[in-house]
């Protein structure tokens, strides 16, 4: 494997700049940074968490507890893909247990939940806020899928490994225009 | 006020709401900005007092008179800044709300925001939202680049010589980050511990300045309250806990969705002729009215309960976020109670020892019970245990997670003692 190379990029260094001019303390700038960092390199390790620091002038013992305290910020080498079911509150009452269940199995998940193939894992969420549409899942931190079903994880899962963009599933306001009465 | 023919405030169904010349042209957007701005009337105390009695109630779990809020905020010191914190966290299990006003009014929120900032004399508002919503911080923000080019936000705005800025902060997955003093202490770029009160965040808040935190919902509403009047928004819904009120209703039901409709609607209503009734003819179990910490309540109980805090304190629970999930009559509710204890577990930010300690305690005992190795001693000692939480740690989290195990164990007692009973075995609903 390229041995990676733990500097930014000037337009990152820009937009860590943007950031720090938002706050009137450098140290608030450590969320976002790390957020472009974590971009970067795919997890934060001891050197990314440190090009941080660096970066924006505080100690590395800082960032580092900032970083471990979220669930988001990835500490550890993880696949590229992350499909996280939802199994909170309604989800857990809406299949979101099982849609994990059939998510693990599909990939062939090992304890950490890592697939076989090494592209894709998965884990339990906790609420999204999306609960009206459960069970839910979120793709690697960004793309929701509503409303999950056996066919839907099916169709997730060969786009993922295809290394198709997850599209954006837009859902309308609620039609409030039927009543029961 | 009919229900039935309630226009929508919040959430309208006009085609691009989200853009800011249509909530200009269709909104009457940044109308309210701009008179409080410009019309001698509209002093700074003007604002707060018309706010005030609005009376809109915190729709970020507490119901707080937000006008009251802010009228704590102490006089201006020359050259100390003062800060504006949206909430925008909705991270409470049930919750999802806020989400809809991201994608389809973020306007309503700025403008909010920006007229809060007038009237508390604040420099800057950040909206913080939860790091898992990053398809609608991209929305959110660019609603906010949008109101920073056409001068509604920034420098000089609309030429009144205001200065008010609107930041966007991007959480990273933590529920604890919802509780207003961990939001600041994230914003400041801390592990997000909350702090103990007093000092209250008024006082002492976003480094060290004086701050006010509301929901991004309680802020949206306050633009409609200025364009229209208090006496027109306590006109709307339920008389002590007035105005619109987002419904996130979700669950066994045939049509979950957020609906939008006064406050103070029977809940009755909402499940059976607004969400359409449980979903295969199946009877209701229970429902947990406001997000996964408010007192859930069995279907024998909600009986002409309307959804504001009077008529739901009759039945011991709180209107919440207003998220409420619906359960049938095939909910193993023990396996809920289960999960839902998982998530404070999960959440809890560990710094004192009942919440750390009790959590854990809730998920243990309760799993144990549905095993069916449990004793009917262990429900008084989990009763015991949420004695030892309540009110007694930094922030309410250990609250919120003991009001479920409490209200759940006492509503629900037969479907724990059936899994005790019958040792191993499920009851048979
Ligand atoms: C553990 C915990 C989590 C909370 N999460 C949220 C949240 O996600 N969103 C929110 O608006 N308020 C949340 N709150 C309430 C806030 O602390 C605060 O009361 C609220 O943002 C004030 O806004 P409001 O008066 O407009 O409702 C939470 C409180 C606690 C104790
Ligand atoms: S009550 Fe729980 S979440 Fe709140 S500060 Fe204490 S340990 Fe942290
Ligand atoms: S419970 Fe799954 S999104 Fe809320």
């Amino acid at each position: 494997m390229e041995p990676v190379s733990y500097t930014f990029t000037e337009s990152e260094i820009a937009e860590i700049q943007r950031h720090l001019s938002k706050y009137p303390d450098k140290r608030s700038a450590v969320m976002p940074a790390l957020w472009i960092a974590q971009e970067k390199f795919g997890w934060l390790s001891e050197e990314a968490i440190k090009l941080v620091a660096d970066t924006i002038d505080i100690p590395y013992a800082h960032v580092y507890g900032v970083a471990s305290f979220y669930t988001m910020y990835f500490k550890e080498k993880v696949p590229e893909h992350l499909i996280e079911v939802c199994t909170c509150f309604t989800c857990g009452e809406m299949g979101g247990k099982e849609m994990l269940d059939y998510v693990k199995e599909k990939i062939g998940a090992d304890a950490r939940g890592f697939g076989k193939d090494g592209k894709i894992w998965a884990r339990a969420a906790e609420c999204l806020g999306a609960c009206d549409t459960a069970p839910v899942c979120q793709i690697t931190n960004r793309r929701y899928v509503h409303q999950l079903t056996k066919a839907k994880v099916d169709e997730l899962i060969a786009k993922l490994e295809k290394g198709e963009e997850i599209p954006y599933e837009r859902i309308p306001l609620t039609d409030q225009s039927i009543i029961d009465d | 006020m009919d229900w039935r023919t309630y226009q929508k405030i919040l959430l309208p169904d006009t085609p691009d709401f989200h853009k800011l010349d249509v909530y200009e042209k269709e909104g009457q957007g940044y109308q309210a900005l701009r008179t409080v701005l410009t019309e001698e009337k509209w002093s700074r105390k003007a604002v707060v007092d018309e706010v005030k009695k609005a009376n809109i109630r915190g729709r970020g779990g507490a119901g707080f008179n937000a006008g009251l809020k802010w009228s704590f905020m102490p006089p201006k010191q020359e050259g100390v800044p003062r800060y504006l914190a949206v909430n925008g966290d909705e991270s409470e299990p049930g919750t999802c709300k806020d989400r809809r006003l991201f994608e389809y009014n973020p306007h309503t929120i700025i403008e909010g925001a920006l007229i809060a900032c007038y009237a508390m004399e604040m420099d800057a508002a950040y909206i913080y939202i939860r790091g898992e919503y990053a398809d609608w911080i991209d929305m959110v923000q660019a609603a906010v680049d949008e109101a920073y080019a056409k001068g509604y936000a920034g420098k000089n705005i609309m030429g009144s010589g205001q200065n008010i800025d609107v930041f966007v902060h991007k959480g990273a997955g933590a529920y604890i980050c919802g509780e207003e003093t961990s939001l600041m202490e994230s914003l400041e770029g801390k592990r997000p511990y909350p702090r103990s009160k007093p000092p209250f965040p008024a006082q002492v808040g976003l480094w060290g300045k004086p701050t006010t935190i509301n929901n991004v919902e309680t802020v949206g509403h306050v633009p409609h309250v200025i364009r229209n009047g208090a006496d027109w928004y306590l006109g709307i819904g339920a008389q002590t806990f007035p105005g619109p009120m987002l419904y996130g209703i979700s669950g066994h039901v045939q049509r979950p969705g957020v609906y939008e409709f006064p406050s103070g609607m029977l809940i009755t209503d909402l499940i059976y002729k607004v969400a359409g009734g449980i979903r295969g003819g199946k009877k209701l179990k229970a429902v947990v009215p406001g997000g996964s910490s408010v007192p859930i309540l069995r279907a024998d109980m909600i009986e002409g309960i309307t959804m504001d805090a009077d008529s739901l304190r009759t039945v011991g629970t709180f209107v919440g976020t207003a998220g409420m999930c619906v359960l049938d009559e095939d909910t193993d509710i023990v396996k809920f109670l289960i999960r839902v204890s998982q998530f404070y577990d999960h959440e809890s930010c560990g710094q004192c020892t009942p919440c750390r300690e009790g959590t854990g305690w809730f998920v243990k005992m309760l799993k144990r019970i549905d095993s069916g190795e449990g004793s009917t001693r262990d429900l008084d000692t989990l009763l015991e245990l949420c004695d030892t939480m309540e009110g007694r740690t930094v922030c309410a989290l250990a609250d919120a997670a003991a009001w479920p195990v409490r209200n759940t164990i006492i509503r629900f007692r037969e479907d724990f003692e059936a899994k005790i009973k019958f040792k191993g075995a499920y009851a048979v609903a």
